[in-house]
């Protein structure tokens, strides 16, 4: 017999629920008030709000073991949180479902400077386990923007990036070991201080599963020795192609740098604004390039990278002075996406990723997209690996308009689908951009997502709905979709 | 790029596998046949993808290579250095005919692993014949993609048993414009206690390797870096630097030929020099040990286990019972289960990695 998938599955009974959780956890460990669960109700992407049934904020694995067993038993869904700064909203909750915050696992357990690795519970913020390293001159590489708040646990879930990763990874590439809860409560321990593990690669499966296979309690990374120098150029262009064109120059002639960031226009002028970063506000866009590494190889890459700019025909080449000013060039960059939020009532971030040599024939498209909608876009490219964060400029309050929004959204993700990239780089699929996954994939990949699903999750209660759509729901979204006449699934039932 | 071997025969590997998957005939996977010592004794009928072959996209400045499984390393790895890029990951080349497949496939990366990142680390996307038949994309051609569950890193070392792998997309680097080679006289313990200092600075490592009193250190990167960094370490510098490197990696180095079993330990770098008898050669700078010994397969794995890591039969012993670390039951009960749903016939590699795997 087929059971129905648990989101769909009729309210349970709530205070049941309420009073079995309250066996397993402290009072301060349990929300269920409507104004206790209003925090909770959304994530970084605050364009989809959802109350939970409750709020579980555990305290210890035993913990969080039980109130997953309970959920299992009782065939209650259940959605993992971090900070909840996740901007495809992979945390948000669910109606008939437990919310589970790691939120106090915020300790730091070890560093071993010598074997270079730190061991971390899930809520630890990201920033704070490079402050812990520091001392001993060592770092965690993986620095999305919003490091000063996202956990590693979300780090994890998400698979998050950040502006160093074509040269340091992504967090699949710095993580070394996790301890997973299942669905069922057991606990998985999956590879640790060594470089590799036995078996397959469960470390890989789990990075970036958005929550859908196990619950994260423990996190075993990996640190890098600090660069000796980093070094920022910062250099203006008099059209955005040029730009795109001098970043292949750059990695051409054989130069990975730490970060290779591009802005337009709009993005320049609002982070300007904000910041006050000393950029050109006239440039069509901006490239900021940053080499870090031993002292002798940077002074040599600087003084080729200039030459590469300058032949790519930048308009004005800039290499930070000081300490002080790299600072700055990077804090405009890494405010871009609150320097829009100043200029706009409300924007909509995208995350498509695209082959680089692509960029020109996408941006103007993307251009003309934003012409026809009506709606402005600042874009923030991390240059190096092809992720580009178009933001989309709206006002949620004028009726339609965040509708539009999301449909130009859709039309820039099906783009980069559509020239060889994916409809997401670093931030996720989540509830977002679940119906473009649809598109990003053929029915048998994602039959063969919910195969994976199944081996770890086999009632799907862990984050249901999200990062993968059912093929029930791709047919009902492909009939939104038609490319050239054709359905996108044709052998799929409509209904 | 392309040369006259080149070939897709992606359709008739397809129509052989339907073919094994409704007699339920077992599948022993083959590329370059160079990596058959390695795993478990499997039985099965020989399925050679080495005739699927061919570099399907390269292009430098994206530093992206999609080739098919069949290509043999050494093709790709030469077109890769007409344009001064590489494998950052140095795949072992265990004869003149180990293929892209069987390098991604077995997981295994070379010296340059600890500094530059393992072969899982470099795949950017797959094509895969799964056992279920069908043929599948996952990944791509970009360096960033979280779209749906990372299956194409996963795939990586899974030994053939979950799917044949068809095309593999890998990010490839530059090749470091100076290599140098250090060499100073230490114990063991010395030279762990030194190749773990080093890696948490800020030097252009790219090798350190630990064999019968000596220590090896590579830097690559920057003429004028490596320069200063020799500077700073001192040592001997070693003239031939490109042989010693290779023969570590591809098991030509005299410390590998003599036919006894050979495990390889996987640890904590940092681990103090291990009890146990036998003789070594410590690489990844002391995160890979090779040990022959006269122990125990229980000896070894506790004392890989007891120091944080795991042990494997690499080579020769006993190759019908288990040669890989023991998983833990939680995780051998998930392992079958993520074998049943890729390959629910159990014809794929039948027991290469694990007993009933």
């Amino acid at each position: 017999m087929q059971t129905p998938a648990a989101h769909d599955n009729p309210p349970l009974d709530k205070p049941a629920l309420i009073s079995a959780l309250r066996r397993l956890l402290p009072a301060e460990s349990l929300l269920f008030e409507r104004e206790d669960l209003r925090p909770y109700e959304c994530d970084g992407l605050s364009a989809y709000r959802e109350l939970p049934l409750a709020v579980c904020l555990p305290q210890t694995v035993e913990q969080v073991r039980e109130v997953l067993r309970l959920c299992h038993e009782r065939n209650v869904p259940v959605v993992a949180r971090g900070a909840g700064t996740g901007l495809s909203g992979g945390a948000l909750p669910l109606p008939n479902g437990v919310l589970l915050s790691l939120a106090k696992f915020m300790r730091i357990l070890e560093i071993d400077p010598v074997n270079r690795i730190a061991r971390v519970q899930p809520g630890v913020r990201n920033l704070a386990i490079s402050q812990a390293a520091a001392p001993y001159g060592l770092y965690y590489a993986p620095d999305p923007s919003s490091q000063i708040a996202c956990t590693i646990g979300g780090n994890v879930a998400e698979n998050s990036g950040g502006v160093h990763c074509l040269k340091y990874g992504l967090t699949v590439h710095n993580v070394l070991g996790l301890k997973v809860l299942t669905i069922d409560g057991e606990l998985l321990e999956i590879g640790g201080a060594a470089l590799d593990a036995p078996g397959y690669d469960l470390l890989a499966l789990m990075t970036g599963s958005e929550g859908l296979l196990g619950v994260i309690v423990e996190v075993t990374v990996k640190l890098l020795p600090k660069p000796e120098r980093a070094q920022v150029v910062l250099a203006a262009f008099g059209d955005v192609v040029k730009a795109g064109e001098a970043v292949g120059r750059i990695i051409g002639a054989g130069i990975i740098p730490g970060g290779l960031e591009m802005m337009d226009n709009l993005a320049i002028r609002a982070a300007e604004d904000f910041i006050h970063a000393g950029y050109p506000v006239d440039a069509a866009a901006i490239l900021l390039c940053e080499l870090d590494g031993a002292n002798e190889e940077v002074s040599e890459q600087i003084l080729r990278v200039r030459q590469l700019l300058q032949e790519a025909g930048a308009t004005e080449v800039r290499t930070a002075r000081d300490e002080q000013e790299r600072a700055k060039f990077w804090a405009g960059r890494k405010a871009a996406f609150p320097a829009v939020g100043r200029i706009s009532p409300d924007y909509y971030c995208m995350d498509g990723t695209i082959p680089r040599k692509r960029l020109p024939e996408v941006l103007s498209r993307i251009a003309e997209l934003s012409r026809e909608y009506d709606l402005p876009v600042a874009n923030v490219f991390h240059a190096g690996d092809g992720n580009l964060h178009p933001l989309i400029l709206y006002d949620a309050n004028i009726p339609g308009e965040l509708e539009r929004t999301e449909e130009f959204g859709g039309k820039i993700l099906d783009l980069c689908v559509a020239v060889g990239g994916a409809i997401t780089g670093e931030h996720g699929v989540g509830m977002e951009k679940i119906k473009q996954m649809c598109h990003q994939f053929a029915p048998p990949e994602l039959a063969q997502f919910h195969s994976v699903k199944h081996a770890f999750d086999p009632q799907g209660l862990l984050n249901p709905g999200k990062a993968v759509p059912t093929l029930h729901r791709c047919a009902e979204f492909g009939a939104m979709h038609v490319h050239g006449g054709k359905l996108s699934h044709p052998e799929l039932e409509r209904f | 790029m392309e040369t006259a071997m080149d070939a897709d025969i992606g359709a008739a590997l397809q129509n052989t596998l339907l073919e094994a998957i409704a007699q339920r005939t077992p599948l022993r996977i083959v590329g370059g046949d160079s990596k058959s010592f390695y795993g478990r004794v499997t039985q099965g009928e020989r399925l050679s993808v080495a005739g699927h072959r061919g570099v399907v996209s390269y292009e430098p400045t994206e530093l992206v290579i999609t080739a098919r499984a069949g290509t043999p390393l050494a093709e790709i790895e030469a077109l890769l250095a007409e344009h001064g890029q590489m494998l950052p990951f140095e795949p072992p080349h265990f004869s003149a005919g180990s293929t892209l497949g069987g390098a991604i496939a077995s997981g295994l990366s070379g010296p340059r692993r600890p500094y530059a990142g393992g072969a899982r680390d470099f795949v950017l996307g797959v094509t895969v014949l799964t056992g279920k038949g069908e043929i599948l994309r996952f990944g791509g051609q970009v360096m960033k993609n979280v779209a749906g569950f990372d299956v194409s890193r996963f795939l990586a070392g899974s030994l053939g048993t979950l799917g044949i792998l068809l095309e593999v997309s890998l990010k490839v680097l530059p090749r470091p414009e100076s290599e140098q080679t250090l060499l100073f006289e230490s114990s063991d313990r010395d030279a762990i206690q030194c190749m773990n200092a080093w890696a948490g600075q800020s030097l252009p490592l790219s090798g350190a390797v630990f064999d019968n009193g000596w220590l090896y250190l590579r830097l690559s990167g920057s003429t004028a870096a490596v320069h200063a960094a020799g500077g700073k370490l001192g040592g001997e510098t070693v003239t031939d630097t490109t042989t010693f490197w290779a023969e570590v990696r591809d098991h030509r180095h005299p410390f590998f030929g003599d036919g006894v079993p050979l495990w390889r330990l996987s640890l904590p770098p940092a681990t103090p020099p291990l009890d146990l008898p036998g003789t070594w050669l410590l690489d990844w700078g002391g995160a890979q040990r090779w040990l022959k010994t006269s122990a125990s397969a229980e000896a070894v794995r506790e004392t890989a286990a007891k120091a944080g890591g795991h042990a494997a039969l690499f080579r020769g012993g006993d190759r019908q019972s288990e040669v890989f670390h023991p998983l833990s039951p939680a995780v051998a009960a998930l392992h079958k289960r993520l074998k049943a749903e890729f390959d629910p016939q159990a014809i794929l590699n039948p027991g290469r990695m694990y007993r009933g795997l």
